[in-house]
């Protein structure tokens, strides 16, 4: 048994500490129970080094989770700070809750997808058991994982680049088994949709959230209104500026319940499917390099030289080819699996909670009607 | 969207009511095509415009006629979507949209198109929808139905009139009716922009929205206007009903000397309200003044809010109608089978919700925000109004000192050996003191006609903020309830999902 969560987080000026909280009943650790502090530096070793070893270029490695980015919700709270002499009290206090409410919101977004990756691991037959995840589970130091420095982030960016370019070459190379040619195109099909959508999803809960804000400050004004107004609509302007007050959080509640269920769910698959790419592109260049040692094997034996070393490579590349084959197919099938479920438990969810919201609004919608047209 | 802005409620078209055996027209009960007949029947020139004069304007040769073509058939399939949306037959108006097109329109046609194009050429929605609330008049006229009805010859009728003309009417009723403390509805504003863009023959969602956005203002402006009292027995105002042809306004060109001279004098006059120092004498005023520029501060916030609130929801209508599409087309490329077609659900209910956003945003709208629009610039004629007052005394205070001076005049006069300079001087002093009286007279009658009209403004102003404000709220009740009915229904798909 391998538990994995993070209980607890803490975000300080320009990082954020994760505790890592591990139950395990396996031999290898030393306690059942344990916890340690990492950063998403380490979650990124951790997913970098799956990805450099050969033994995995059979699975699907669980995409490794964004970067924590509170760059926004920081600049929003910095300008607000600047603005404090332009607007009211009531006015400043709100708009700070609310930034506030947002920066906690980015907070446990960033550390479910920490704790998502680490389950997935967890949860892998094989990855469970890799002597880094161990480490990085248990060694309660510091793991001294710089970041990539410029010269490094510089190899990347090559190695992406002849990445991709091999990845067309690859990518043109007529799969023989129908399983892997319907993946691939598939795959290719999917990734570019889900990205277009989780694009456009972001947009649309962008501008619901810019109406929500719009409606908070017609609840702001409505309520000044009120106070002011001599006449029969100060009880009329504070009541409907008390339900847009109600209202409004509904929608600033819609908004993040769709980025939670909608916009997450997209994102993920989005990472998911590139690195179900990044596993058919392996195995691509797996079978070029079979291919290619078969042609070798067959020089080597025309001309009779050297043909052992040609043999022996040539077997390596078949195991690697056939290991990976069969791994790959396995994992392809959890991962639609996977993917369903996932869709299936979000979109019921998100229709659930629409449904929730919407039946609130329209309470609190019809209830403030009955008082306003009872006084009429 | 049409049946919100209009404020008649329907039973009143029950009063029938014939003056002098008049004929009524028949009722328009369902299809707008039964009045054609009567209207060319009857020697008015309720000249019907609509879709269909397109056809006419076919015959016409002059290049003249092909741009205003565009501009007629913009307003008429505008005018069929409103009529269509009537709530009740009382609330059609008696003006078909599809009608009979008599010569005689062609001539009048003729007479609209060939002026300069400066001057828009439209509303007869304006004149027409409205019309149909006079005939049913505001309730509290119940009484006076045979009075107020014997200003006008008919009971129900339709009249064209254009931009300019509303304009016109609502010059002459500033000029006759501000400066003696009346508060007079301001006019749309022109739009040189929107203008253009519709004579240009744009015929786009933006320049249809222009069009419906200005009917809709000028509906409200003759409502407002012939909800006062003493402006709805002007005669202005009763030729503006009923005229069939109305004398051009000239001066209403946005850019015509007439025009910039208005804005000089505007100008002006906010430089010398800036020097008056009223003493004042009555703390009503005071206070009503403190009191509407406090209203004026909050109605323009909140203004300021409800437009930027109108602009993101049309945005999340767009933005919802794209994630729509890229939903399908996920859900085209997944191959599991249940996913898929949940996935064409939900793009299916998010196309539902885009129309959902579009139509609250044009409630937001046309209810809200140009409610709020309207009473700012309500608001400016009423400070108009309280600055008229204090012009007014201060013509007093000038009539005064002028007497004192010319007393002070006479006094020295009278030592001197000048009899008929002496005659003279007090001939002057008697003159003024007239003024003055007048003077007095005058800032008294503004001082309490002002009282009256606040109180009937502030009257007006409650009604209305809780009138549109309910039915706002309806509208975003019945967003709510369609949601809920769409996504009810897409439920059971997710779950079905396996």
């Amino acid at each position: 048994m391998l538990q994995v969560d993070i209980s607890d987080a803490l975000s300080e000026r320009d990082k954020v500490k994760f505790t890592v909280h591990t139950k395990s009943t396996l031999p290898n650790f030393k306690q059942n129970e344990f916890s340690v502090v990492r950063q998403h530096e380490e979650f990124i070793w951790l997913h970098d080094s799956f990805v450099e070893n050969e033994e995995y270029a059979g699975y699907i490695i669980p995409p490794a989770p964004p970067r924590p980015d509170f760059d926004a919700s920081r600049e929003k709270l910095q300008k607000l700070g600047e603005g404090e002499g332009s607007m009211t009290k009531e006015e400043f206090t709100k708009m700070k809750q609310e930034l506030e409410a947002e920066y906690l919101a980015i907070f446990k977004k960033t550390v479910a997808m920490h704790e998502v990756f680490l389950c997935r691991v967890a949860a892998h037959p094989v990855l469970r058991k890799d002597l880094n995840f161990h480490v990085f589970l248990e060694y309660n130091q510091d793991l001294s994982v710089r970041g990539k420095n410029k010269k490094e982030k510089l190899e990347d960016f090559f190695k992406n680049v002849v990445k991709s370019a091999d990845g067309v070459l690859v990518a043109g190379v007529k799969d023989v088994d129908d399983f892997f040619e319907h993946e691939k195109t598939f795959l290719l099909e999917y990734h570019n949709r889900v990205k277009d959508a989780s694009a456009k999803s972001d947009r649309m809960i962008r501008s619901h959230k810019n109406a929500a804000d719009d409606i908070n400050r017609i609840a702001s004004s409505l309520y000044t209104l009120g106070t002011q107004d001599s006449t029969d609509l100060c009880k009329f302007f504070l009541k409907v500026s008390e339900l847009f007050e109600k209202t409004r959080k509904i929608e600033a509640r819609i908004a993040a319940d769709e980025d939670l269920k909608l916009a997450d769910l997209l994102k993920y698959y989005l990472r998911e499917s590139q690195a179900a790419k990044d596993l058919l592109y392996r195995r691509s260049r797996a079978l070029v390099d079979y291919e290619n040692a078969n042609k070798a094997l067959d020089k080597a034996r025309a001309k009779n030289r050297d043909v052992l070393q040609a043999e022996t490579s040539q077997q390596l590349c078949c195991h690697k080819f056939e290991k990976i084959s069969e791994s790959a197919k396995q994992e392809l099938i959890d991962f639609k699996t996977r993917r369903v479920a996932a869709f299936r438990k979000n979109l019921v969810e998100l229709a659930e909670l629409e449904l929730k919201h919407a039946k609130g609004n329209l309470q609190l919608l019809q209830g403030c009607l009955g008082i306003l047209k009872g006084n009429t | 969207m049409a049946d919100t802005a209009r404020d008649a409620p329907p039973e009143q078209t029950d009063f029938h009511e014939l003056e002098d055996g008049e004929e009524l027209f028949p009722e328009p009960a369902t299809t707008q095509e039964s009045q054609p007949a009567s209207l060319a029947a009857e020697d008015i020139s309720t000249n019907s415009n609509g879709p269909k004069q397109d056809s006419l304007f076919d015959d016409d040769p002059e290049d003249l006629f092909a741009e205003a073509t565009e501009e007629v058939s913009l307003d008429s399939p505008e005018r069929d979507v409103l009529l269509s949306d009537g709530p009740s037959p009382a609330i059609t108006p008696i003006t078909p949209p599809t009608s009979v097109i008599t010569p005689r329109i062609g001539h009048t046609h003729d007479d609209m198109f060939t002026h300069s194009s400066f001057d828009e050429i439209e509303e007869e929605e304006g004149g027409d929808s409205f019309d149909i609330h006079i005939s049913v008049s505001d309730p509290e006229k119940v009484g006076e139905y045979m009075t107020s009805m014997s200003l006008f010859k008919r009971n129900e009728f339709a009249v064209k009139r254009r931009f300019s003309d509303f304009l016109g009417l609502h010059s002459k009723l500033a000029s006759k009716y501000l400066h003696i403390g009346y508060i007079v509805p301001p006019a749309p504003e022109k739009s040189i922009v929107g203008m253009t863009k519709v004579k240009v023959g744009k015929e786009d969602q933006s320049s249809n929205e222009f069009v419906e956005k200005r009917r809709s203002a000028l509906e409200r402006y003759l409502m407002r206007t012939v909800k006062h009292p003493i402006l709805l027995k002007d005669p202005d105002v009763l030729q503006f009903l009923e005229s069939s042809e109305l004398p051009r306004a000239v001066s209403t060109q946005a850019l015509s000397s007439a025009g910039l001279l208005r804005m000089v004098n505007k100008a002006a006059d906010a430089v010398n309200k800036m020097t008056i120092k009223m003493n004042e004498s009555d703390a009503w005023f005071e206070e009503k003044q403190q009191h509407f520029e406090n209203l004026d501060v909050q109605l323009r916030k909140l203004h300021t809010s409800v437009e930027s609130l109108v602009c993101h929801r049309k945005e999340l209508s767009v933005n919802t109608a794209q994630f729509a599409k890229s939903a399908a087309m996920l859900g085209n490329s997944e191959d599991h089978t249940a996913l898929s077609r949940a996935l064409s659900q939900l793009a299916e209910v998010e196309e539902k919700i885009d129309q959902l956003h579009q139509d609250q945003a044009n409630a937001d709208f046309y209810l809200f925000s140009e409610l709020l629009g309207d009473y700012v610039r309500l608001l400016t004629a009423v400070k108009g109004v309280f600055d008229h007052r204090m012009k007014t005394w201060q013509k007093w205070q000038d009539s005064q000192m002028l007497l004192q001076k010319k007393r002070e005049a006479e006094a020295k006069l009278q030592f001197t050996n000048k009899p008929d300079k002496l005659q003279q001087a007090k001939d002057e002093i008697k003159e003024l003191e007239g003024k003055v009286q007048q003077g007095e007279r005058d800032f008294e009658q503004i001082s309490k006609t002002i009282r009256k009209e606040v109180s009937r403004f502030e009257k007006e102003r409650v009604k209305d903020f809780k009138t549109i404000i309910i039915k706002y709220l309806e509208s975003l009740v019945q967003t709510q309830q369609q949601l809920i009915k769409y996504w009810e229904a897409f439920l059971p798909e997710a779950k079905a999902i396996s």
